[in-house]
């Protein structure tokens, strides 16, 4: 279950938004919307705890997520922008060292199940600096398969995806939501979710 | 707790090995340094020995600031810098891995080639034990400090001259120790109380420096 | 009601700048008070000195501008601890406020170093422990001043140089212990006192300077951190509505 409570941003001289607030339970996603540079990407970073908020709290399961730590980030997985993967490092050994980082047991098996889900099938071991954009992508977005983590923090995540791609994510999210995870999504595009209670925070 | 070093470790070495060039391009500016002095001082022994061990120093330094803006920039231009402080582990646990896999490929092979070009100056063999020695125990140092700064200045324009600004003021007591070791060893005074603080130096920056560039991190992340 | 001295109240820039404002004449008054006092005292009445003659005088500047040259970067590093820990926007403003003054009493320190040198050894500058230290200094000075040049959002700048000082506050004593170290295993030269021999006259005339550069750097530093308030919070309706109607 995610609070945040009574949330101020201030960026640059600027206040983004102020007395901002909500309650996420299991099973239910988090719709954020607003113009760009309303503070949507701001808010994320509150919600994964990198960026500290000038006034309010951000609570996991009732306890604020400054006092859990890394107890907080056991259970967050987070997709920005950038697809976190290295460029020298095959796509197989990136889903493998990032599951190694996040303490999760990822088989050799269940990664390359992962790739060819996402269509990667047979290109596991080529570097990564020899893949198209849209391939790298969902060399990022194969870390979503079999994702354990409860939290679930994607930032755009349907960007440059064709419709299959689009659909093939929709069930993915869908399937997280309905084992009982939370999710917290920003997105331009309107896409629907099969499953799940949908709710919306607009910022302006 | 080890876990997580190692695996960050392994990590950073695997990558490290995929991109050596970045490696050997810092190893031959060492080489390149030290090689002017000679050629801009003069070739007559006497002189070359005694600046051998500040020249072989000061380039050690440069060559190590160098290779220090790869330390993060690499990793925050591509978003694996955020998915670390983002592992369920402290922050600074995963800085002293990336320290200790950064002093491997760039302090370890420093302190390998130091003596070789000690011989260019006509050193003794003590005073090259010494040196090698004291180059060894200081570098770890050297990559402790380096990453505060790097740290400081993620991201931003001029960040390599900005790191050295930082940096190097910082570095002088290693300096300071490390060739005063050698420079001892050669008055026939022994270099131990030389090498015992620079001993010191490193382990408190092996100690604190992580957790600093830790915080620092989290700033440039916000 | 009586009106409490507030800290957290203080700490709001709205609250503090027309009080650094009010300050500022009297902190000038004072600085020029000591200062005519410290030089009527090293100029007119201390003692020439028996190896050194008239010369010497020169230090009555440069050891009051090292005191307080080192004296601002550990203020500088204690506004950045409270920034650090608590958060407030003001200790960082105060700090970047300090800067410059610090290093300008590292250069004049330098500089009437050389001054004082030059006749005693005929060199414009000695590697001699203190000067070498006070340069180093001057060096973490210009590191800070870099680095919060560098960096566009304020905030960052703040915390980013806030982290910086107090990393340099813990090597300060470090460097200075190498450098002394560096110093007699050289044999180098050194800048002597004479301590023992120092008439009262002489230690009064410095603490008076000391005391002046003190009040000079407090009135400086405040004017310099309205400057930034004025600058940083341009978009909110107090540092407007001083803009429209040309208040204090």
């Amino acid at each position: 279950m995610l609070e945040a409570d009574n949330l101020e941003c201030v960026r640059g001289e600027r206040r983004l938004f102020a007395g901002l607030g909500f309650r996420l339970e299991a099973g239910e996603l988090l719709y954020l919307q607003g113009k760009n540079g309303a503070g949507k990407t701001s808010l994320l970073r509150m919600l994964i705890g990198l960026l500290p908020p000038e006034a309010g709290e951000i609570r996991w399961q009732g306890t604020a997520i400054r006092t859990l730590a890394d107890e907080y980030r056991a259970n967050l997985c987070y997709l920005g922008h950038l697809n976190a993967i290295k460029e020298e490092l095959t796509p197989l050994e990136n889903l493998l060292a990032a599951a190694r980082l996040a303490a999760e047991d990822l088989g050799e098996d269940e990664a390359i199940d992962a790739l060819e889900q996402v269509g990667l099938a047979g290109r596991e071991d080529l570097h990564c600096k020899y893949l198209s954009q849209g391939q790298k992508r969902r060399v990022a977005l194969a870390r979503l398969v079999g994702e354990k983590r409860p939290l679930w923090i994607l930032d755009e995540p349907f960007v440059a995806l064709d419709v299959a791609a689009v659909d093939w994510l929709a069930g993915i999210i869908s399937g997280h939501l309905q084992r009982g995870g939370l999710a917290v999504m920003t997105t331009h595009q309107p896409v629907a979710i099969p499953a799940g209670r949908i709710r919306e925070l607009r910022l302006s | 707790m080890f876990k997580i070093i190692a695996a960050v470790i392994g990590r950073d070495l695997k990558l490290a090995m995929r991109r050596q060039a970045d490696i050997v391009s810092a190893l031959f500016f060492f080489v390149i340094v030290v090689s002017l002095f000679p050629l801009g001082v003069g070739p007559e022994p006497d002189l070359l020995r005694k600046l051998a061990p500040g020249v072989l120093w000061v380039a050690a330094l440069l060559s190590t600031m160098l290779s220090l803006p790869r330390l993060f920039a690499d990793d925050h231009r591509d978003g694996t810098l955020e998915q670390l402080a983002l592992a369920p582990h402290p922050l600074g646990l995963v800085v002293t891995g990336k320290v200790i896999a950064h002093w491997l490929v760039s302090g370890l092979p420093l302190a390998l080639i130091a003596p070789i070009l000690g011989i260019q100056f006509d050193l003794s063999n003590d005073a090259l034990i010494v040196l090698t020695f004291a180059i060894l125990l200081g570098t770890p140092a050297l990559s402790g400090i380096g990453a505060i700064g790097a740290a400081l200045t993620l991201g931003l324009r001029g960040g390599g001259v900005l790191l050295s600004l930082l940096v190097l003021p910082l570095y002088i007591p290693v300096l300071i120790f490390g060739a005063g070791a050698v420079d001892a060893t050669v008055a026939g005074l022994g270099g131990e109380g030389h090498l015992s603080l620079l001993a010191a130096l490193t382990f408190a920056s092996i100690g604190f420096a992580p957790w600093a560039s830790a915080a620092a991190l989290k700033i440039a992340l916000e | 009601m009586k009106d409490r001295f507030n800290l957290y109240r203080m700490a709001s820039p709205a609250t503090f700048y027309p009080f650094a404002g009010a300050m500022i004449p009297y902190f000038a008054a004072v600085s020029v008070v000591f200062g005519l006092a410290g030089l009527y005292l090293g100029m007119l009445v201390a003692p020439t000195d028996f190896q050194q003659g008239e010369g010497y005088r020169i230090i009555f500047i440069h050891v009051p501008a090292s005191w307080m040259s080192m004296f601002i970067y550990l203020v500088m590093a204690f506004w950045a601890a409270i920034g650090l820990a608590f958060n407030t926007r003001l200790s960082g403003m105060m700090a970047q406020a300090l800067a410059p003054t610090g290093a300008l009493m590292a250069v004049l320190s330098l500089w009437t170093g050389a001054l004082w040198g030059k006749p005693m050894w005929g060199a414009w500058w000695v590697w001699d422990a203190r000067l070498t230290s006070e340069l180093i200094l001057l060096f973490l000075y210009i590191g800070y001043m870099a680095l919060t040049a560098a960096i566009d959002d304020a905030r960052r700048a703040d915390k980013a140089g806030g982290l910086l000082l107090l990393v340099g506050v813990v090597n300060v004593p470090i460097i200075y212990f190498s450098v002394k170290w560096w110093n007699t295993l050289h044999q180098g030269s050194s800048i002597n006192l004479a301590k023992s021999s120092m008439a009262t006259t002489m230690l009064w005339g410095m603490l008076l300077m000391a005391m002046c550069f003190w009040m000079y750097s407090i009135a400086i530093a405040l004017m310099r951190v309205r400057t930034i308030m004025l600058e940083r919070e341009r978009h909110t309706d107090w540092v407007k509505a001083l803009l429209t109607e040309g208040g204090k």
